[in-house]
């Protein structure tokens, strides 16, 4: 059998093929395979397998160079999510994607869609989801676009994790005008299951029928995966209609049956339709299981009628998932699918005859051989080339740069940088997000670097948490991914947990750019480089490339999502000072880098400088020390310094929960050689503050682990607010102003979104053209 | 004691109810299926929280009319202990089980935050081993939460003693700033005319561990306990 044109097919013509998104070499490639002309259906079944969201026909040589592989890593990538063991025949599943394109066109419907996908590959391991997390950037705050985005965006997410009652517990959110029209919506899903429970997402069994279930298959989303694998520019508004319409709801349904049907031993594979819809799953399954399929595109259950094989393929309809079954099992896998009230299709056959095959009835509209449809996408190398520009902005010396007037008062510094929406609280944020449902909530977002949920039914927890600052990765690629995956480490490990694994998503320009792929070739050896080191493998992850506006690229953002555990939900640790009378303890060393910080690039409006340097053996052992001291119960509070450095770190440990203030007095004085600004506001690597009614405990665990530690203040009451001295300085601010600096700067800028998004929204009135 | 939790579809917090029933208080407990008609010999019913049908209509409207609602309004006739928890509170009375109707909260935004609870009442079969005036901590995780109803609804309700939980601050001070939706009278929980039936929009289920951060919730479970054992 051979695939011949519908009747009304467009002539493939190189602009059509061009508007696929095929190169020409690709295209001869496509001919070389199929020995002719491909029909109009096969184009567009290729133009969505050979995207870059689907094929990583540029990043996958460079991907190959991360380590996967630990005794605890049940699945590592290649799978819907990467799975761990966590012990007591228990295991994780988890995964991060980004969905940056719909949500800069349509913030709510593409955030809500990006949680109901990664919810899916989550599920589809036959894992119960128990956490979701987020991982957003955005322009600047002053704008009233980046405002219309931050709120439809959070709604969305909201919306639909609240809805399915996965609570929301832990991300972060960073703003910087390096992301002004290109955001970044990164979603990761956490989920517990059983060892016995794994499934994995590959066809077996020839003759065992292929099932569409859940969802009816409609016109929405039709190349969604091709666009989000292109640059975004102004004609990109017109490309709404590519975004899906989420249904949490019916996400909902699909997760219970989803799950009876996988316990219910009558299916062997189950795949999500998401991004390419029924073409990748199908495709993916098939080449996974070595066999070949076939799919009858008039069987499919869909929402209208006369839609055509091409638009049936590549709808991204949410909420549906392909199915294996076993034969003979049809009517059972029917039976569960209608007690949740959706719709399960027989579509196909598993087949032995070495062929990817579509029919509209009898007719066939599609063949490919073999499973060359996903092998036979071309992988490139693309030039990889430091720009001179780069390398100019990283040896700029910062230090020069002088101080404002207003600097001679430090606490003026502190309060702005507080007010500064990368820092400051994200309470607006959080409190429109269910993180307390399931009941397993330790720690949410907010209270603790990462978020704790405790395993029913066993003593354990488990911490989640994701981080990456794009800036560091954008002045120097290799040391950002590192501090990416050691910065999420050292948080998991401030509330106690043991790190275990990571999932990535990462973010970048356009690779064909010789200075975008090497920031990606440099900060993915710099991933690998910390996880090995942290012996936290990646279990998989995604990649978002063309994320570009017309200013450029974005700044490369690795995104790492980190799961670790606690071997006793009562370690878990939170973030703020407790205790009057509590020794403040350093652990790690200060510096004088300034590089990278968010105090130069907000006080000053300049990004430039070496970030800070990054020792991964350092920050090996500082995890060690963090744990050991948590283990023995030393540990009242614990928060790492991050953006801000050690004085804005210090004023969260006062101030993060505004219903409890603390205050605290501290001397910084044993660093006279280095400079104020440094010193208080430096974003040196390998540092968190402790506050314990056992310092010299803590401080001879640390010497244990080779790690600095030292005595740098006391913790006291909110009246006395926070007080630093250093050799050449005095802080001093009350914690009420403090409170008013961190926990106002968002409310404030969001109040004046609701009224924008009716009166100047840019998107609004492009569309009332 | 033998509890059952329905499960409507879209409900998500039907899980959490059974947990705290089973492994909580170590009492029975099962889960009900909303197309049946079978109560299974349960002495208490809660209506969990959730998205029934996904509220995209109006929340609970749709939920009202599954077969199983017609044997939990049979069993509040009978005098038999009903408690909705959030969705449920809105299914409630959408179920003509209580007066009034939960709108969407005044911000317009979905509200999931701890708060501060005033007990109102005592009178009913959820909070008779609580203390008039105690305040409690749980959390609240909804968008439609605006208790509403007419006046003379509301004076009956004050009158009568069936207004069992009021948003107040840490002073115990029912202002505008401790009312997360905009709820009237800053109304948290309702009780019908015999104290058997409470809807709520906080989460007592999800505050009964220290490890949690609450163990508020414990005396609404441990007052149920007695007066289903009395």
């Amino acid at each position: 059998m051979s695939a011949t044109p519908r009747p009304g097919d467009p002539v493939i013509t190189p602009a059509l093929v061009a508007e696929h998104g095929l190169t020409p070499f690709e295209y001869e490639k496509l001919v070389a395979m199929l020995g002719r002309t491909p029909t109009f259906t096969e184009l567009g079944v290729v133009s969505a397998l050979w995207s870059e969201h689907c094929s990583y026909k540029h990043s996958r040589p460079v991907l190959k160079t991360l380590p996967t592989q630990a005794p605890w890593v049940l699945q590592g990538p290649g799978e819907n999510a990467g799975v761990i063991s966590i012990g007591d025949g228990l295991a994780v599943a988890f995964k991060i994607e980004s969905h940056n394109h719909p949500s800069a066109v349509e913030p709510y419907q593409g955030a809500a869609t990006g949680v109901g996908g990664i919810l899916r590959d989550v599920f589809t391991m036959g894992a119960r989801p128990i956490a979701m997390l987020n991982s957003l950037r955005f322009g600047s705050l002053e704008t009233p676009r980046v405002r219309f985005l931050v709120a439809g965006v959070v709604k969305g997410i909201g919306d639909y994790g609240n809805c399915m009652g996965v609570p929301t517990v832990a991300g972060e959110v960073m703003f910087d005008a390096a992301y002004e029209g290109n955001p970044l919506v990164n979603a990761m899903c956490v989920g517990l299951m059983k060892e016995e429970e794994l499934i994995r997402a590959k066809a077996e069994g020839i003759g065992n029928p292929i099932i569409a279930v859940g969802a009816r298959t409609g016109r929405d989303g039709i190349h969604g995966a091709s666009f989000a694998s292109e640059d975004l520019s102004e004609e990109n508004e017109a490309k709404r209609p590519r975004v899906q319409v989420g249904d949490p709801f019916t996400e909902k349904l699909l997760l219970e049956a989803s799950l009876e049907l996988i316990r219910s031993g009558h299916i062997v594979a189950i795949q999500d339709m998401g991004a390419a819809g029924l073409t990748s799953s199908s495709a993916e399954m098939a080449e996974r299981g070595d066999v070949g399929v076939t799919i009858d595109t008039t069987k499919v259950p869909v929402r209208e009628a006369g839609m055509t094989p091409y638009e049936i393929l590549l709808s991204e309809s949410q909420e549906r998932m392909l199915v294996v079954a076993k034969k003979g099992h049809e009517h059972e896998v029917k039976k569960i699918l209608s007690k949740w009230d959706l719709v399960a299709e027989v579509i196909g056959e598993v087949i032995a005859e070495p062929v990817y095959r579509v029919t509209e009835g009898s007719k066939v509209v599609a063949e490919f051989p073999g499973t060359r449809l996903v092998t036979d996408c071309p992988q490139y190398h693309p030039e990889a080339k430091e720009s001179d520009e780069a390398v100019a902005r990283r040896t700029r010396d910062v230090h020069a740069i002088a101080e404002l007037p207003s600097e001679r008062d430090p606490a003026w510094t502190l309060e702005r940088l507080l007010q500064a929406p990368t820092i400051a609280s994200k309470h607006w944020i959080h409190r429109q997000y269910d993180s307390t449902v399931r009941t397993s909530t330790v720690l949410g977002p907010g209270h603790a670097d990462a978020a704790v949920l405790r395993v029913r039914g066993t003593k354990k927890a488990l911490a989640v948490k994701t981080d990456c600052n794009g800036r560091y990765v954008f002045l120097d690629p290799r040391v950002g991914g590192r501090i990416a995956v050691a910065e999420a480490a050292r948080n998991v490990a401030c509330v106690g947990a043991t790190p275990r694994a990571i999932t990535n998503c990462l973010n970048f320009g356009n690779p064909k750019k010789p200075e975008v792929f090497f920031q990606f070739r440099e900060a993915v050896y710099g991933m690998g480089d910390a996880c090995r080191a942290l012996e936290t493998p990646v279990t998989g992850g995604n990649v978002s490339l063309y994320n570009e506006n017309p200013q450029g690229a974005v700044y490369p953002t690795p995104t790492i999502g980190m799961v670790g555990v606690l071997e006793d939900a009562a370690h878990a640790t939170g973030l703020r000072f407790e205790q009057a009378g509590d020794a403040i303890v350093l652990l790690g060393e200060n510096s004088d880098e300034l590089g990278g910080s968010e105090y130069l690039a907000w006080i000053h409006g300049v990004v430039a400088g070496a970030p800070p340097s990054c020792d991964l053996d350092g920050e090996k052992r500082l995890i060690d020390t963090v744990l050991a001291a948590i283990r023995r119960g030393h540990v009242r509070s614990a928060h790492d310094c991050s953006e801000g450095g050690l004085a804005v770190a210090l004023a969260e440990c006062c101030i993060a929960d505004r219903a409890a203030p603390m205050g605290a007095t501290v001397d910084l004085g044993a660093w006279p050689a280095l400079t104020t600004r440094a010193l208080l506001f430096g974003e040196a690597q390998g540092r968190v503050v402790v506050s314990t009614a056992n310092a010299d405990t803590v401080i001879a665990l640390a010497k244990q682990h080779g790690v600095p530690a030292r005595v740098i203040g006391t913790v006291t009451d909110a009246a006395s607010g926070l007080r630093i001295t250093t050799g050449a300085t005095k802080l001093a601010a009350s914690t009420d102003r403090l409170i008013e600096a961190y926990h106002e700067a968002i409310p404030r800028a969001m109040a004046r979104a609701a009224a924008e998004a009716v009166t100047r929204d840019p998107a609004l009135a492009g569309g009332a053209k | 004691m033998k509890v059952g939790v329905i499960t409507f579809p879209g409900s998500n917090c039907d899980e959490d109810a059974l947990f705290a029933i089973v492994e909580q208080l170590q009492e029975d407990a099962v889960l009900l299926w909303h197309k049946d008609h079978d109560l299974q010999g349960a002495d208490v019913i809660i209506l969990p929280g959730g998205f029934s049908y996904g509220d995209y209509l109006r929340s609970g409207a749709i939920a009202r009319f599954s077969p199983i609602m017609q044997e939990v309004v049979a069993h509040a006739k009978r005098g038999g202990p009903v408690i909705g928890i959030c969705n449920g509170f809105q299914i409630a009375c959408e179920a003509g089980l209580l007066p009034g109707a939960l709108l969407r909260n005044n911000s317009l935004q979905f509200r999931s935050m701890p708060v501060t609870l005033r007990v109102e009442s005592t009178d009913t079969v959820f909070t008779n081993a609580a203390t008039k005036g105690a305040l409690l901590t749980m959390p609240i995780a909804h968008g439609d939460g605006r208790y509403t109803a007419d006046e003379d609804t509301l004076d009956r309700l004050e009158a009568e003693g069936r207004v069992v939980f009021r948003y107040v601050d840490s002073l115990g001070e029912p202002t505008a700033a401790a009312n997360p939706n905009g709820a009237m009278r800053n109304i948290a929980g309702i009780a019908n005319e015999s104290g058997t039936v409470v809807g709520m929009m906080p989460h007592p289920e999800r505050a009964l561990e220290p490890l949690l951060g609450s163990t508020d919730g414990l005396v609404l479970f441990q007052s149920l306990l007695s007066a289903v054992r009395a």
